[in-house]
Parts: C-alpha cells; structure tokens; sequence
C-alpha cells in the first residue's frame, strides 16, 4: 500500500490588494510514496514544498487535486492520528516546559493518560531533552526547540512522518543524530517524508527523493537511478603505461597512474572502447557507471527548469 | 464536552495564568482597597451605592480589557507564531480549536471575575459593616457581566478569525462602546423616518446590547431585577455568542495558513 499518493494537488494564491492576481504556488502535483520508505523531497527555498507539506497536513487548501494518506482521503480527521509533523523552523507555546508541551500534544492525538506519561519520558530521551524537561520552552536554543519539534512529531508512534527541513538549525552532532533518527524510525517500519535543500542528507538516508522547483515537480526517483542516468558516462580503467590511438580516437581526457590508465568516455562508446583495448592486447581493469553526486544531478535540474521558464517567457 | 476542547481550553487558561493576565487582580486589589478607605472616609449613608457601582463597573472594565486584548491575540498569534500548525496537523477539528479557545478565555475571566467580586463584597463589608438582603443582587449584576464577557469573547475571536490584531481591538471595542447604548440606540431607531430608521434599527439590533446587560446602577440603588430579564438576557447571550462563534469558524474552516 503506498503511504501516501498525490493526485494532482496543485495551488494558486490570489496575491495583488485586491486579491485578482493569480500566483501559481505549485502546479498539479502527483507523486507516490511507498509505505516504509524514506523519502525526500527536495528543491531551493520557495520551491513549493512547504506548500506541498502545508496541504496534506489541511493547513492550506489546494485550489485543486486530492490525495490518499494511508490508504484514507487526506482530509479525514483520523487519518492526522496516525501522521506526525514537524513544521520548518518550528515555534511552541514558549510558556510551557518540553514535557508540558509532549503532554498537550499528546492530549490531542488521543493518546491514553495511562500511557502517555511513558511516551513523554520515552521521546523526550530519544531526543535528548531529559536534564531540560522542565525548562520552560522559551529559554530553549533553536536546536534545542528543533528537538522538541522532533519528539512532538512522533510522540504518538505515528505511521507516516512528514518532516519540514529537519536539520535546519541543528550542529553537525544534532544532524547526525536526527539521521540516525530517522534510519530508527524506517526501522520500526514507519514512513518518513521529509524536505530539505540539505543534499547529502537526502542522498545518505533517502530511499527514493523528489526535486521540485518553482512549483513543479522535475524528477522523481531512487537517488542511484537519478544520478547515473543523468551521467550516461563510465569510467574505464586498464593495466598499461601508454594510451593506443584507437582509444585516443574515442576523445576524453587520459590519467596514467603508475601502471594503470583512467579515462571517462561516453555509455555508447563503451564497446569500442573494450574492441579497441582487446585488439591492442591491454588488460582491462574495469569499466563502471560514473556517478554524479545528487547535488550535480539537483543543480543540472534546477539550471534546466530556468532554461526551460525562459525560453517559455 | 469533546475532550480536544478541554484540552485546548485548559491550555488556554494555562497560558493567560503564565502570561500574567491575572496580574491585574493586584491593580484591581489596589484601587478597591484605596476607594473603600476613601469612600468611608467622606460618604456619609451612601457609601454601598457608591462601593456597589464603583466595584462592579471596575470589574466589567478590568475584564472587557482583557477580554478584548486576551481574545484577539487567540487565534492571530497561534497564526503569526505558527504553534497551530502542530495543533491542526493533530486529529483536532478547526471549529474544535475556536471553541476551545473560548471556553479558555471565558475561564479565565470567570476565574478573574470571582476574585474581582471577592474584592467588591470585602469593601462593601469595610464600608457598611454588613451584608444586607439586597446585596444578593449583586450575583446578578455580576452574572450579566460575565454574560457580557462571553460576547465580547466570541466577537473578538470571531474579528481575529479574519483581520489583524490592531483591527479586531478597534472592531470589538468599536462594538463595545456602540453596543453599552444600543437602548439609546433603539430609541433613535424609533424617532427616525425612512432609510435612516431602517439603518438605525438593523444597527441596533445587530450590534450587542449591552445596556440589557448592565444592571450595575440598579442594583446599587436596591431596585429588583426580575427573573424574566435574567432568563432573556442568557438567552440572548447564547445566542450571539453562538451566532459570532460560528462566524468565526465559518471564516477559519475556509482560511489558508501561508
């Protein structure tokens, strides 16, 4: 069962003083996610995935489009019992303390009295927010207030996790830690959704990420898939001191390393290049997709979404 | 009552109690301390009349204040602040959460009004030594004012449900003010001729009627309030407070948090 289907959820907010000006916030969007997966939605700031987010959670209404959340109609109440979320930069009720608040969350979510005591203290370790539990929210730092966001957002052991830019004001021993998190938490067989700008966070923990820019969606996939076919290259390495013509024919730069020779070269040239290696009687080492980094492949992205607005202007 | 409402009920008063609201008590101790020393001092057989209506008229005011201010902030800040949208995104309804805010601030005022009346019947005491039958009137003069508190509650939520802060204060007291002489109002409606009787009286029956509700000078002066005043004036309350309730949710049910 996928955990979340999109089905053309798309928004156009009437901007101008007298509300006539029609600005196209996110196109008609559709996008699955499977159940148990670690999903990462990706795009620079003012793409549209807050909006995207903003709408499955029922805080902004699409001007069009529908979606599924666990098998259920997005806006059905119940189906928010199952989802946690963690708004970007997020802001609590600052006259409470951490365990105050977990406790209020949990209150809404419908969690028992019997059990909601332990959940608290149980989230509150899991964060790492134990010595501050009693400390009013308003004395916290923003990586402390970060946490506090994190715990709310699965306080009630929550199926499907939406998280907005979870890394965002955290050091690097917060980061990591919110990335073992979420490894935990598709461990215990949860769905995490979550948005970042932060590349290689998406590219360690995403089993499959979406880039989206000014408001529409420019790729989806598995992040191997995503960068070795935007590449289309491979490296091919053999044993030997010098370069035969016949590979010089097939173009690309040569790099002699002791008694070894790298070059990249074109997928379809790949052939020629193994013909041409065997003719000379050279030992081939190996030959190997190149990957690009997914900030290669979200920036070849990007540049081409501006290309394209452009040439349409 | 659902339990979500409670919930956001209580964390409402939770946070008017953290906030300091009730901190006006102590301005509210002050000045009825002072004018009941002041008031013994020079008011010769007059000095009930003078605590009655002083006392209660404070305690309408301290809490228009603050329900007026409390009240417009219930909703505008949880938007600006952006804590609704960990509330929301929970299986909590949207008119769950104005109904929850306003039974929070209808709380704290009926906490902050009995402890004002404590203040009142403790001058009247000071002043005139003992309690009289007729002081028992001043429950009622009290209810319509905790009756009043409600109104206002539910218009400021219901200007905040759309407008900003600076507005909805201008909107509810506006209202306030417009609403303390809808008798007066009415009066006029019905002296004038043509379209300006007719806007005079839709006016005057929009807006709240106050003047129903204040019964603070009769009651200083001993006269009875009857029973039927007592069962209109909740009756009306409810009303307008459902009514302005449910404009407010029907304006936040459709409203995009950006």
């Amino acid at each position: 069962m996928a955990a979340i289907e999109i089905l053309g959820l798309e928004k156009t907010y009437m901007v101008g003083f007298w509300r006539k000006r029609p600005k196209r916030a996110l196109q008609p969007l559709h996008l699955t996610v499977d159940d148990g997966e670690i999903f990462g939605f990706l795009g620079p700031n003012g793409a549209g995935k807050t909006t995207t987010l903003k709408m499955l959670m029922g805080l902004v209404f699409p001007t069009a489009g529908r979606a599924r959340i666990l098998g259920r109609d997005w806006t059905d109440p119940e189906v928010k019992a199952q989802i946690g979320f963690l708004p970007e930069q997020p802001y609590f009720y600052d006259y409470l303390t951490a365990h105050e608040l977990l406790d209020y969350y949990g209150q809404l979510s419908g969690v028992p009295a019997k059990d909601r005591k332990n959940r608290v203290e149980e989230v509150l370790q899991r964060v790492g927010l134990t010595d501050i539990k009693g400390i009013q929210l308003r004395k916290f730092s923003k990586g402390m207030l970060q946490r506090a966001g994190i715990a709310q957002a699965i306080l009630h052991s929550p199926k499907l996790v939406f998280l907005d830019e979870p890394m965002s004001g955290l050091d690097p021993l917060g980061r990591r830690e919110v990335r073992d998190l979420i490894l935990q938490l598709q461990q215990e067989g949860k769905t995490v959704f979550f948005s970042t700008h932060i590349l290689s966070d998406a590219e360690a923990l995403c089993d499959r990420v979406a880039i989206i820019n000014q408001g529409e969606l420019r790729g989806v996939g598995a992040v191997e898939e995503l960068t070795k076919s935007v590449q289309g290259k491979v490296e091919v390495v053999w044993q030997g001191t010098q370069v035969p013509a016949s590979m010089k024919a097939l173009g690309g730069e040569f790099h002699v390393t002791g008694e070894t020779v790298r070059t990249v070269i074109s997928e379809n040239q790949q052939d020629a290049a193994i013909d041409a290696l065997r003719r000379e009687r050279l030992r081939l080492i190996s030959i190997v997709p190149v990957r690009t980094s997914l900030e290669s492949y979200f920036v070849e992205k990007l540049q081409h979404s501006q290309t394209t607005a452009g040439t349409s202007a | 009552m659902n339990a979500r409402i409670v919930h956001i009920a209580s964390n409402t008063f939770r946070e008017a109690v953290r906030d300091r609201v009730l901190y006006n008590l102590i301005a509210f101790a002050v000045l009825i301390s002072a004018a009941a020393i002041f008031i013994g001092q020079i008011s010769i057989e007059i000095e009930r009349l003078v605590v009655i209506n002083l006392g209660l008229t404070a305690v309408s005011l301290f809490g228009v204040v603050i329900a007026i201010f409390v009240g417009i902030g219930l909703v505008s800040k949880e938007i600006e602040k952006r804590t609704l949208y960990t509330v929301l995104s929970r299986p909590v309804r949207r008119w769950e959460f104005i109904v929850g805010k306003f039974f929070g601030l209808a709380g704290t005022l009926v906490v902050n009004t009995f402890f004002m009346a404590l203040g009142v019947f403790g001058a009247l005491l000071y002043v005139a030594h003992r309690f009289s039958g007729a002081d028992s009137s001043i429950f009622i003069a009290l209810y319509f004012i905790i009756l009043q508190f409600l109104i206002i509650c539910a218009l400021a939520l219901l200007f905040s449900s759309f407008s900003s802060p600076l507005l909805s204060a201008v909107f509810a007291f506006s209202l306030f003010i417009i609403g303390s002489f809808a008798d007066d109002l009415r009066g006029f409606a019905t002296l004038a001729h043509g379209l300006t009787r007719w806007v005079a009286t839709g006016t005057a029956y929009l807006v709240p009627n106050f003047s129903a509700l204040n019964v603070i000078s009769a009651v200083a002066h001993q006269q009875p309030i009857s029973w039927q005043l007592v069962l209109q004036n909740t009756l009306y309350t409810l009303f307008y407070t459902a009514m302005a309730l449910s404009g407010a949710v029907l304006i936040f049910d459709r409203r995009d948090l950006k």
